[in-house]
């Protein structure tokens, strides 16, 4: 897409947003917000978008934002839809947004209940792999290897990355996708998709943070284009949890994990044994995403 | 006008479906499932009106009645003990949010270890958590106090929980006069108040905030609580030309020259209602609403009936300070020129209260003080 094909009317992030430079959440919410708006409700769960999003009266967003407890977003999610429903508003589009934390961890279990019902709404995670917000504290999102606050050096996240791809599919929701911002028409082109059906959809963005990773604010684009590649977060779509099809075929072989890893400063004590035990894994993960991919074809 | 007969939680979740609600959320615990299940029930005739979620948790319960109405909807859950707690975070949010949900919870007993019976601390253990609290002490009341509940709430846009003895009132049948819907909508019509989340509109509603505008929040938040009696008042009168039946923030007999009264809450106050004719010269103040807490109209009738004694029935304790109904009324009293002893009786673990309790505690032994705290096994 060229700049100058931006249809700029349709923007939904004000400038002046409280957002760190480079903040791959910032990115990922204006083009959500662009793709689903302008008629657009958002529920916001604790999460570094809590403070992108401004203090009151200012507001960083075109639509309307409800704020909730860090556990609840799943569940208010729910009441609203059906509330704007019960007030003769059944076409306002409604985006639950949450971070990592308030997705695979302390809002896993009210994620569930409402993928379970089919509730009428979008659930979008921006997934920074770490508690950003309070400062890089582990999630069960942080990849194997990751240095945070919470695993200082010499300590390191020791288990893998929680699958929350394959947590969704099992509850055989309508429409499940991954999307990064360094591919911006595959997200914008999910988002549109997903607002057509009705029922629970899942997005989950890749979102790079500078501070917490420990990359430039200019590379965040560059980064999430790297994790792509190089087979680290795959984009692909599920339907009904059963047709698995990728939207993006990188050529793996050509990018190893390592150029991803050595380009963030979280990764950095990682030596080549610690490397290899993320490489099989993700080479391992790629696997059984072909094999889904297969069968589904 | 039709007398049916229903039990506690039959008579709440009739209450609920003919005040017309757009949400109910619901989860199941003992002794509050006979309410959802009613609901369920009225659902599965498409008589309810509105929507029937099953959801996860009581968690998930609250927080999507929070999102339904912060659309301007009415919505409805029902909890007990542990629930409750379980929900506590939500609790404090929906009262600082300022949506008018009203919920019942049913008292029962938080372990370890597990227990059925109706101690009142789950519901007192909210007490902080800026939600008005009303204790029925039976079935009519229950009915009554759903629907006033949602006028109060929807007027002062502060949330309502209405609270009523597990078992006792919630599982034991009575007959009470049940309003049809019509004369129900005559008293409250269709949920008015302002939705939070209107599309098309930016708003960032209940964003980061300083503590300079907390400050002025809360303060406003107490203050409009603090006009619940009054609000309470002008919406009674309204029931009470349509239905016929009046009720008061706290409701008491007081035999001319008595100096000794009860204080209770709940289905305990009707236990001392029915006792107070054996009871040689005792009178009885039902504390119905508990938050706001009626400082001074317990200190006026105190003061206007020249009560030297007033005996606490505490179907709870906090730990290290003792019964929570006794502290409440110490510290109202403490304003009092010449305030009336207290004295406290302690049936935590919702001991039953009889009436050999009361006759009891009613002739201290000879070596008792007259305001040492009671507790209900060494009554027996």
């Amino acid at each position: 897409m060229k700049i100058e094909e931006l249809n700029r009317e349709s923007e939904m992030l004000y400038s002046g947003h409280n957002a760190c430079p480079g903040c791959g959440a910032a990115l990922a919410v204006r083009y959500l917000t662009r793709a689903l708006g302008p008629d657009l409700a958002i529920v916001l769960t604790a999460s570094c978008w809590s403070i992108i999003s401004g203090m009151p009266p200012l507001t960083a967003l075109k639509c309307p934002i409800l704020h909730c407890p860090f556990p609840s977003a799943g569940s208010v999610g729910s009441g609203v839809k059906r509330g704007l429903v019960a007030k003769g508003k059944p076409d306002t589009t409604v985006v639950v947004l949450a971070g990592d934390g308030g997705t695979f961890d302390i809002g896993l279990q009210a994620l569930s209940g409402a993928a379970q019902r089919n509730e009428d709404y979008i659930f979008v995670c921006y997934d920074n792999e770490a508690y950003m917000n309070t400062g890089m504290q582990t999630s069960s999102a942080t990849p194997f290897g990751a240095r945070t606050a919470t695993a200082p050096y010499p300590l390191f996240k020791a288990g893998q990355k929680k699958d929350i791809m394959q947590i969704m599919a099992a509850h055989s929701i309508p429409y499940a996708a991954t999307a990064t911002v360094a591919f911006p028409e595959d997200m914008e082109e999910k988002l549109k998709k997903a607002k057509k059906i009705s029922g629970f959809r899942f997005i989950h963005i890749l979102s790079p943070c500078p501070p917490g990773w420990g990359t430039e604010s200019a590379d965040t684009i560059q980064i999430s284009r790297l994790a792509v590649n190089t087979g680290f977060f795959p984009l692909y779509e599920i339907r009904d949890g059963v047709s698995w099809e990728m939207t993006l075929k990188p050529d793996r072989s050509r990018i190893p994990l390592k150029e991803y890893l050595g380009a963030q400063r979280r990764f950095k004590q990682m030596d080549d044994r610690r490397i290899e035990i993320l490489q099989e894994e993700v080479d391992h993960d790629w696997e059984c995403l072909m094999e889904k991919v297969n069968t589904a074809d | 006008m039709a007398f049916e007969l229903m039990s506690g939680s039959q008579a709440a979740a009739v209450a609920v479906q003919r005040v017309g609600i757009d949400l109910v959320a619901a989860y199941p615990i003992t002794p509050q499932t006979a309410i959802v299940e009613t609901l369920a029930n009225f659902e599965a005739k498409g008589e309810l009106g509105g929507e029937f979620v099953s959801v996860e948790s009581e968690y998930a319960a609250l927080a999507c009645c929070y999102g339904a109405a912060a659309t301007g909807a009415r919505a409805f859950t029902a909890t007990s003990s542990h629930g409750l707690a379980y929900m506590h975070e939500i609790i404090h949010w929906c009262s600082g949010a300022r949506v008018p949900i009203v919920m019942v919870n049913v008292n029962r007993t938080i372990g370890a270890p597990w227990s059925l019976d109706p101690d009142q601390g789950d519901s007192l253990s909210q007490r902080d958590t800026g939600w008005m609290q009303i204790y029925c002490a039976n079935a009519q009341e229950v009915f009554d106090t759903v629907l006033q509940a949602y006028a109060l709430a929807e007027e002062l846009l502060l949330p309502c929980m209405v609270v009523f003895d597990g078992f006792y009132i919630s599982h034991t049948y009575e007959a009470i006069d049940v309003a049809e819907k019509e004369e129900v909508r005559r008293f409250i019509g269709p949920p008015g108040f302002e939705a939070q989340v209107k599309p098309g509109s930016p708003g960032n509603t209940h964003a980061l905030t300083t503590g300079e505008n907390q400050l002025l929040l809360v303060r406003n938040r107490h203050e409009t609580m603090l006009r619940a009696p009054a609000v309470f008042e002008e919406i009674n009168k309204r029931f009470s030309d349509i239905m016929g039946r009046s009720y008061k923030i706290i409701d008491y007999v007081i035999p001319p020259g008595a100096k000794t009264v009860f204080l209770a809450a709940g289905s305990t106050s009707e236990t001392v209602r029915w006792a107070l004719p054996k009871l040689n010269n005792t009178g009885l103040i039902q504390l119905r609403m508990f938050r706001p807490f009626p400082a001074g109209q317990l200190r006026s009738v105190l003061a206007a009936h020249d009560v030297e004694k007033v005996i606490v029935v505490d179907r709870n304790c906090s730990t290290g300070m003792g019964g929570i109904f006794a502290q409440e009324l110490r510290s109202a009293l403490y304003e009092m020129e010449n305030p009336p002893q207290v004295q406290d009786m302690i049936l935590a673990g919702g001991v039953d209260l009889t009436f050999e309790m009361l006759e009891k505690i009613l002739i201290p032994g000879p070596d008792e003080s007259r305001t040492e705290d009671k507790w209900g096994v060494d009554l027996k």
